[in-house]
């Protein structure tokens, strides 16, 4: 009888407006929205594609048809393996996992100088600068860099009329432009997280360091990474997910012969109308991220509570 | 030593610069493409400064509705998130310490979550409670604005939970224990003690689930039904031709961003400022002062202000035209493809009399009928009624084979006398 004592004590702490107003709210989001959507497209996912009206009937019972078709490819295919779809979900992990941490590169300076800098005005500017393009539509960023990169794009405008090449080359087909569009669209939520670990490190720290003769990529190994980490996991789990998740970038600046994973799966609900296939393939995207990530984490030594601080 | 720092100051700057010129860059260029003439978004060949372009998006039905279901989109979340975020914080305080890791990774992991499964799933449930339940295909749970505010919601709280959790980490419960002790309900309690502590919470994270909404594209790509917001119709767009007019969307964004973020940060100084003194926020005014005559009269800092853009606009008006601008261009382009003709002549020319020294042409008359048919359809592709672009067309196709085959200086130019003219004379 634990739970209704802890109930009864729940009601008796805040009255029982408010604590059906929690309850509710809480419930709401926590079955309606967050569990039972994604429980019901975990079932979802392990049926036959099958019209409106057979549903529920004889025909519907349980299938790991889909799953198959993901690792099997179709039956009587040519090859045993579904070459197409396994090579675009581990070239969709490996680019992901690659701008994950071209991120982490560009952003950990950064977020170093920002933080253990004195807060003055120029600091200021930079925060603020650093803010606009976050709030900018993830539509209107990919665009951008598709007027920056296109075959009449900026780029090769520049390099042609400046001699250096004869013909546009292709950043599109050639990826270019996707990666940098993805390293853009989320590269705040790499600089933010570490950067708020970093404010709050004790500059004496570094200071000791320092004296005792440390050179500066000693100070960085020994003291400030490891003090940095719950940040850097943080900002590189919330990377690396949204990047292997992303949809728009890929659809905008994805070359004509690269498809990401997240495609096949809009594909199949849209262009294709099997539900359930891309249901299942939208449960391997994000079991296999999840792996990832806590297979990452426990590499690393980093606790769930870290994340989102 | 010395040189060692100022060596790291130039790195520092240089890597700054580099930062900065990949974060802010695209979002400049984009805005440039708004205000250039050309119908494809381009930044690089400068033609003629325009506003044309915000005419076509005011004109623009799809992208002004899509705004209208945005908006309702991010007023149906903002309240749901805000409400279910708040909640979620106050029953993190309190949850029985066991479930309290659980339940902190369950309502975190929604921003974890890919939005493209977040959208599926939310599709996928209430296609199936809509099944369960027996409704038709048209009934409430299909309509498109719900189900994503449904879907947005699902992380956006997440969010806003996290401001929630941020502030209330700070609050003293000793606050609401007295006020108890004191004889008042626990809804009052609630009302006049907790809720004014969190209110500054609750404004940030009512912009921040707008803005989140506003701006998400991967949840609302599934659930949009017939609804399609501003970002749908914005990827659609991009897609699927374009026209500078979403440079121009993109610019009055960014100027926005700007001013907001300039504003808040105003008011957080004149805040700070006010701190330090003592005084409240209104009678700081921080460093920036007015002329004396307008000061304490907005009336006239507004007068001034119209009067100095209708000025200006004017005055812009009279200068400059897009409109004669745009036949300059046109103008220099006609006489680039002038020159390149001309050039492209003169170098046959001289081809054909060196071929002319090297000896008599016997293949070129040979060739000519069997070639002429071909011509007329190179000519015509898609440029028949430019009587410039036909002499273009013909000279430059034959540029190649000319050096091997003077005779194909017939090639496509069947039509221009001025250039049998010249063969003739340069044969004879």
């Amino acid at each position: 009888m634990k739970r209704t004592g802890f109930m009864s004590e729940f009601f008796e702490r805040n009255g029982l407006a408010l604590g059906l107003y929690l309850l509710l709210a809480v419930g709401f989001w926590v079955f309606i929205l967050i569990l039972l959507p994604q429980l019901s497209m975990l079932d979802f996912s392990f049926r036959h594609h099958l019209p409106p009206p057979e549903m529920g009937g004889p025909k519907d019972v349980y299938t790991l048809e889909h799953y198959k078709f993901l690792v099997l490819g179709a039956q009587g295919a040519d090859s045993s393996y579904n070459a197409v779809d396994l090579g675009v979900f581990v070239r969709t992990l490996l680019a992901a996992l690659f701008v994950t941490l071209l991120d982490l590169a560009l952003c950990y300076p950064l977020a170093y100088y920002l933080g253990q800098s004195n807060g003055g005005g120029f600091v200021r500017v930079l925060v603020l600068l650093l803010i606009i393009p976050y709030w900018v539509n993830e539509i209107l960023r990919a665009f951008a860099f598709r007027i920056i990169f296109g075959d009449s794009g900026v780029i090769n405008e520049l390099l042609i009329s400046m001699g250096m090449i004869g013909s546009p080359i292709d950043f599109i087909r050639e990826n270019v432009a996707l990666y940098s569009g993805l390293g853009y669209a989320y590269i705040l939520l790499m600089i933010f997280p570490i950067y708020n670990v970093i404010e709050s490190l004790d500059r004496n720290q570094i200071e000791a360091a320092r004296d005792m003769g440390a050179p500066w990529w000693r100070i960085h190994w020994r003291v400030v990474i490891p003090y940095a980490k719950p940040g850097i996991s943080s900002g590189c789990t919330m990377v690396f997910m949204l990047t292997a998740g992303a949809l728009a970038a890929p659809q905008i600046l994805g070359g004509p012969s690269s498809l990401w994973f997240t495609q096949i799966i809009y594909q199949w609900f849209n262009q294709g109308g099997n539900w359930p296939r891309g249901a299942a393939y939208a449960i391997v995207l994000l079991i296999v991220c999840i792996f990832i990530v806590l297979s990452m984490m426990r590499l690393f030594k980093v606790k769930m509570g870290d994340i989102g601080k | 030593m010395k040189s060692d720092n100022t060596l790291m100051k130039v790195f520092l700057g240089l890597y700054l610069v580099v930062f900065f010129g990949y974060l802010l860059g695209p979002l400049i260029i984009m805005s440039i493409t708004g205000f250039n003439s050309p119908g494809f978004p381009r930044a690089a060949p400068w033609e003629c400064l325009t506003f044309e372009w915000f005419d076509v998006l005011a004109n623009d039905k799809r992208i002004i509705n899509g705004l209208q279901n945005s908006f309702m989109v991010g007023a149906g979340t903002v309240i749901l998130s805000v409400i279910m975020g708040m909640a979620g914080a106050l029953v993190l305080t309190q949850v029985w310490p066991k479930l309290r890791a659980t339940y902190y990774t369950i309502v975190i992991a929604p921003i974890l979550i890919p939005g493209v499964v977040l959208g599926i799933s939310t599709l996928v449930f209430w296609d199936r409670i809509n099944v369960m339940l027996g409704f038709s295909g048209e009934s409430f749970l299909h309509n498109g604005i719900l189900l994503t505010i449904l879907g947005q919601s699902t992380f956006i709280a997440s969010y806003c939970m996290l401001v929630f959790v941020a502030r209330l980490q700070r609050f003293d419960v000793g606050l609401t224990e007295a006020a108890l002790d004191l004889g008042a309900t626990n809804v009052q309690a609630f009302r006049k003690i907790l809720l004014p502590f969190l209110k500054p919470a609750i404004g940030s994270s009512a912009v921040l689930a707008f803005l989140a909404s506003f701006e998400n594209y991967n949840t609302t790509t599934f659930t949009f039904g017939k609804y399609p917001t501003l970002t749908i119709e914005l990827a659609q767009k991009v897609r699927y031709g374009i026209n500078p007019s979403i440079s121009v969307l993109a610019f009055i964004i960014v100027v926005l961003t700007i001013v907001g973020a300039l504003s808040h940060e105003i008011y957080q100084r004149r805040k700070q400022l006010a701190l330090a003194n003592g005084a409240p926020v209104g009678a700081v005014t921080g460093g920036f002062q007015l002329p004396k005559f307008l000061r304490g009269n907005p009336a006239s800092v507004v007068l001034l202000l119209v009067a100095l853009g209708g000025f200006s606009t004017i005055w812009f008006a009279n200068v400059y035209s897009p409109e004669t601008c745009k036949a300059e261009v046109r103008e220099i382009k006609r006489t680039l493809q002038q020159q390149r003709i001309e050039e492209i002549r003169r170098q046959k020319i001289e081809r054909e009399q060196q071929k002319l020294l090297q000896g008599p042409d016997i293949f070129g008359p040979k060739n000519r009928p069997g070639d002429a048919p071909q011509s007329p359809g190179k000519g015509a592709f898609g440029s028949v009624f430019d009587p410039q672009n036909l002499d273009k067309a013909g000279p430059e196709s034959n540029n190649e084979p000319a050096a091997k085959n003077p005779g194909a200086g017939a090639f496509g130019s069947v039509f221009d006398t001025q250039n049998l003219k010249k063969q003739s004379e340069s044969g004879n």
